[in-house]
């Protein structure tokens, strides 16, 4: 108890029109590896980023503490130099430079001259990421390292730093079950081996019991309760009712009034080259298809293809040298592009909402209409009226958390952001509806708001094809599971036939092996 | 200890009076858009009270209109342009190309006004034309498409022209720029006819205004309150009303305030209430977001460029209409009025963000200051450094208040 190298106290912060902290209390121990844990919007990345300085001190209310001084940061310069670091929802690194330059990218080392020292950094951060765990070359840019490496580098980048006390605001969200593993067990060491305090904000709560000593849960901006994780009844259904006030008995909602049709969507012989290498297959010869009112879900792992399949369908918006065939109720239908597939029912809602979802900088209201603005038209003008009441109706169907529909995007959690994209498809009355991981970063409660979003959908005859990396999910939610690995199509089976094992075994086919007994050529 | 204390504070200061909150919310929710007006209007104050009030006689207010239509057009298509996250350097070199083509046409061609005005405006669709090729089929980012734009038509305009100046037009055509409807009701040392105008569209104003509000009640929209959105609406009103009770008072209704007042209306509509506009703003705020959503990425930025074209061989007429006749240097450094109008009045330099209206009252700051400094008898040098700190002080405004919306 004596020994806590941060103590917030009644930290309290508004944002114009919304209360977003309240007194909230965090207390963490030295040494200790403490999990965050709260709904979409509850207000953890506010938490973290007031205790970061990028809110700085003045502009929030209460007290900080650590290492037993109050701290009063008023950048993120300062909150790096007392040893607090933060490393925020989105990645900060910086595609084309090197590993070596991003790690010391503000805190180049220098030589005698003032001028970098090229020999020394690269050296440091080859270290550097020894202690991660990584065995790449410095001079990588960094943009050619899967998303798993670049999370890792980022905390290279903190050691760095001198770091004492390592903030991770969501740090798996984007990474597959391996590279989740080796960064928490990298936690595990840091802690154990450099005795490095570490806060982590996670989603996910096989996560959290694995590897936090303590959790503290906030919901609607305030601590509800801290719990010791070294006790047995700091189970992950404890954590659940702790983050939403009551229990939630199933994690996925029943599929009722599930009635499998005819064919509504299929995907024939598709092949699609690399955007930048010409030569390079991404996707190949790839098929797969999906009933009306069924749930169809496509496994594979990182980097497999899933995206880039996903996107080279919808208006050609990934890749070059794309061919194959798209047919919609048995037709063949043109996908050249976006607007063809969206007069052809088909919806895509993309995995990176901020960077291809949404417009920022624009209000809730015209990020749901964007892609349904025909419905609102007639003669090229939009009747603005029925847009706000379309946007407030969606606010009050998926349960966005928000003052107002004017509300810039932005300023939504990611969850909540999430809702918004969710929004937007569904108001284009798409009979084909593809989500590129619909659940990543979204909590537990919303998660299963979204999973009964999806079986409405089908309930009312949609054909539904969910891309995502936990396994989990697509065995609660699908009726049948297509399995993808190095671009192609390796299998599919239907639910009740499928196991993690089963499809774990097919994302990892390589090329060269003969493809699976059910492979998806022969179903047709 | 000290909860229930503030607990019990909060309780009493919600309910002391919600006027007092809503004036709080209108100026804190859009301090960009009231610290402009507010801006505008210091400076007229301050300009008037320097001038002794020159500034605003019904002659000076007059030529304010008359001098600066041709820049309000140009901000007008400017704005559109920066909130597609463009910029267009070309449009002084267009406004003179265009103009060139005009006076050649009516003066050594000695074809009617009408067609001069409708060749001017032609050249102009078809300089749009080739920069949106550019920008938006070749992939040319608008800075560079329009820096060879601002080269290319002004050695065009020197070519047409054969580098000599061209008058004088007919009077028909000088009437656009420099004419006025008055008179028509009569009048007793004041034109009726200007302010029967005026009312008209200040009854308008107010009319939409209820009505937008009522809709927003409906929709169950915040709203200022009541006796704020008249106290509104009243100093609107007449703020309006004595502008054209000076202009009454002058020579009456300026022909390039009614083309102006059109444009304005229709393209706050166009960026308000239609696809295109949508689109535009969509483009600007995230472009691969908006291809993902089905927006015709590449119409949109020919569509924003054509329509620069088109407001700038406007712009043309009115410049040549005014100047009677053409030169070639004519429109110079106009483009840097434009810009500096529409980011004065808001818009956003990554794109996504600005008004049309912003742009005007943006446009209108640097008028009245141009104006005010020229009637105190400053030195074009100082004109120009007054002007460019302003420009600065505007956007460092603008970013300090992006940075403190982190806080409270
Ligand atoms: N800059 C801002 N302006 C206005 N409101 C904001 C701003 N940043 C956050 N909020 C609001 O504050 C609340 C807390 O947001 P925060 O991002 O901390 O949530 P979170 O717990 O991290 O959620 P998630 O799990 O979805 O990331 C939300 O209601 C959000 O809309
Ligand atoms: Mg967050």
């Amino acid at each position: 108890m004596a020994n806590n190298i941060l103590e917030m106290h009644s930290i309290t912060k508004t944002f114009p029109g919304v209360k977003a902290l309240e007194d909230v209390e965090l207390r963490v121990a030295e040494g200790e590896i403490h999990a965050i844990c709260g709904e979409n919007g509850a207000g953890k990345s506010t938490l973290m980023k007031v205790l970061s300085g990028v809110y700085p001190y003045g502009t929030y209310d209460g007290q900080i503490v650590f290492k037993g001084e109050e701290a009063r940061y008023h950048s993120i310069n300062e909150s790096e130099d007392a040893g607090v670091v933060i490393i925020h929802q989105e990645l900060a690194l910086v595609p084309h430079l090197t590993v070596a330059e991003n790690i010391f990218l503000g805190n180049e080392v220098r030589n005698a001259l003032g001028l970098i020292d090229w020999n020394e950094a690269n050296h440091r951060a080859t270290d550097l990421m020894h202690q991660v765990g990584l065995d790449e070359n410095p001079t990588t840019p960094v943009g050619q390292l899967g998303v798993g490496k670049q999370q890792l580098i980022e905390i290279a980048k903190a050691l760095s730093k001198k770091v004492s006390l390592l903030i991770l605001d969501e740090p798996t969200a984007a990474l597959n079950d391996s590279d989740s593993q080796h960064l928490l067990d990298l936690l595990k060491r840091l802690r154990d081996e450099q005795g490095i305090t570490s806060i982590m904000i996670s989603h996910k709560l096989n996560e959290i019991e694995y590897v936090a000593d303590t959790t503290t849960i906030i919901r609607d901006g305030q601590t509800i309760e801290t719990l010791d994780m070294s006790l047995p009844e700091s189970t992950q259904d404890r954590i659940i009712r702790g983050m939403v006030g009551r229990e939630l008995e199933n994690r996925y909602p029943p599929k009722t009034g599930r009635q499998i049709g005819d064919e509504a969507f299929r995907v024939e012989n598709w092949t699609v080259h690399h955007p930048t290498q010409p030569g390079r297959v991404v996707i190949d010869n790839a098929a797969f298809d999906v009933k009306a009112g069924e749930v169809v879900g496509i496994a594979g792992l990182m980097g497999a293809g899933r995206t880039e399949l996903a996107m080279s369908i919808f208006g050609r918006t990934y890749g070059r040298g794309i061919s194959g065939e798209v047919y919609k109720r048995g037709e063949k239908i043109n996908t050249h592009t976006v607007s063809e597939c969206i007069d052809n029912g088909i919806a895509y809602a993309t995995e990176d909402r901020k960077r291809y979802g949404l417009n920022l900088i624009a209000d809730i209201r015209h990020n749901i209409s964007a892609a349904g603005l025909k419905k609102l038209t007639s003669n090229g003008w939009i009747n603005t009226n029925e847009e706000l009441k379309v946007a407030q109706d969606y606010r009050v169907a998926m349960n966005i958390k928000t003052p107002s529909v004017l509300q810039k995007a932005g300023n939504l959690s990611g969850g909540n952001q999430q809702k918004v994209v969710l929004s937007k498809w569904m108001y284009t009355d798409a009979d084909v509806v593809i989500l590129d991981e619909p659940t990543r970063g979204i909590d537990v409660g919303a998660k299963y708001e979204i999973y009964t979003i999806i079986n409405k959908l089908a309930a009312e005859g949609k054909a539904v094809v969910i891309i995502s990396s936990e396994l989990p999910e697509l065995l609660g939610t699908c009726d049948r599971i297509f399995t993808i690995a190095f671009g192609r199509v390796t299998g599919q089976m239907p639910v009740d036939e499928a196991t993690p094992e089963a499809l774990m075994k097919l994302m990892t086919q390589e090329r060269t092996a003969k493809p699976a007994a059910a492979s998806a050529g022969e179903s047709h | 200890m000290s909860t229930p204390a503030t607990a019990q504070n909060d309780g009493a200061e919600t309910n002391v009076n919600s006027i007092a909150q809503s004036i709080k919310e209108t100026f804190t929710s859009n301090i960009r858009q009231s610290g402009i007006f507010i801006a505008f209007i210091a400076i007229i104050v301050l300009f008037a009270f320097l001038t002794d009030g020159t500034l605003l006689s019904g002659q000076n207010v007059t030529n304010i209109v008359l001098q600066y239509s041709y820049i309000l057009v140009l901000a007008i298509g400017m704005v559109i342009v920066i909130i597609g996250g463009h910029i267009d350097l070309s449009v002084g070199s267009v406004v003179a190309f265009s103009g060139a083509v005009s006076a050649v046409v009516v003066i050594k061609g000695g074809q009617p006004w009408w067609v001069g005005v409708l060749a001017a405006i032609a050249v102009g669709l078809l300089v749009g034309a080739w920069q949106g090729f550019w920008v938006a089929f070749v992939g040319i980012p608008a800075f560079i498409t329009t820096l060879a734009g601002m080269l290319i038509f002004r050695g065009a305009t020197y070519l047409t022209l054969e580098n000599i100046s061209l008058s004088p037009f007919p009077a028909e055509y000088t009437r656009i720029g420099i004419g006025f409807q008055n008179g028509l009701f009569g009048g007793n040392g004041y034109d009726v006819f200007t302010l029967v105008v005026f009312a008209v569209a200040v009854a308008g104003y107010i009319f939409t205004q209820f009505r937008q509000r009522a809709a927003a009640v409906k929709y169950n929209q915040h709203v200022t309150a009541m006796p704020l959105f008249i106290v509104k609406l009243v100093a609107v009103a007449a703020v309006v009303m004595a502008f054209s009770w000076l202009l009454a008072n002058d020579r009456g209704l300026p022909n390039v305030l009614i083309i102006l007042a059109v444009l304005v209306i229709i393209y706050t509509l166009v960026t308000t209430r239609t696809v295109f506009g949508r689109h535009v703003y969509a483009i600007g705020g995230n472009l691969t977001a908006a291809t993902l959503s089905g927006v015709k990425v590449k119409w949109v930025n020919f569509g924003i460029m054509l329509n620069m074209g088109f407001l700038a061989g406007i712009a043309g007429v009115l410049f040549g209409a005014r100047s009677n006749g053409a030169q070639p240097a004519a429109g110079n450094m106009f483009e840097l009025d434009a810009i500096a109008a529409s980011f004065i009045g808001g818009a956003a330099v990554t794109g996504g963000v600005g008004r049309v209206t912003g742009a005007i009252v943006g446009g209108l700051i640097m008028a009245t200051m141009t104006n005010g400094m020229q009637l105190l008898g400053y030195e074009q040098s100082v004109q120009n450094i007054v002007k460019g700190l302003v420009l600065l002080l505007a956007v460092a405004f603008d970013v300090y208040n992006k940075r403190r919306a982190g806080g409270r």
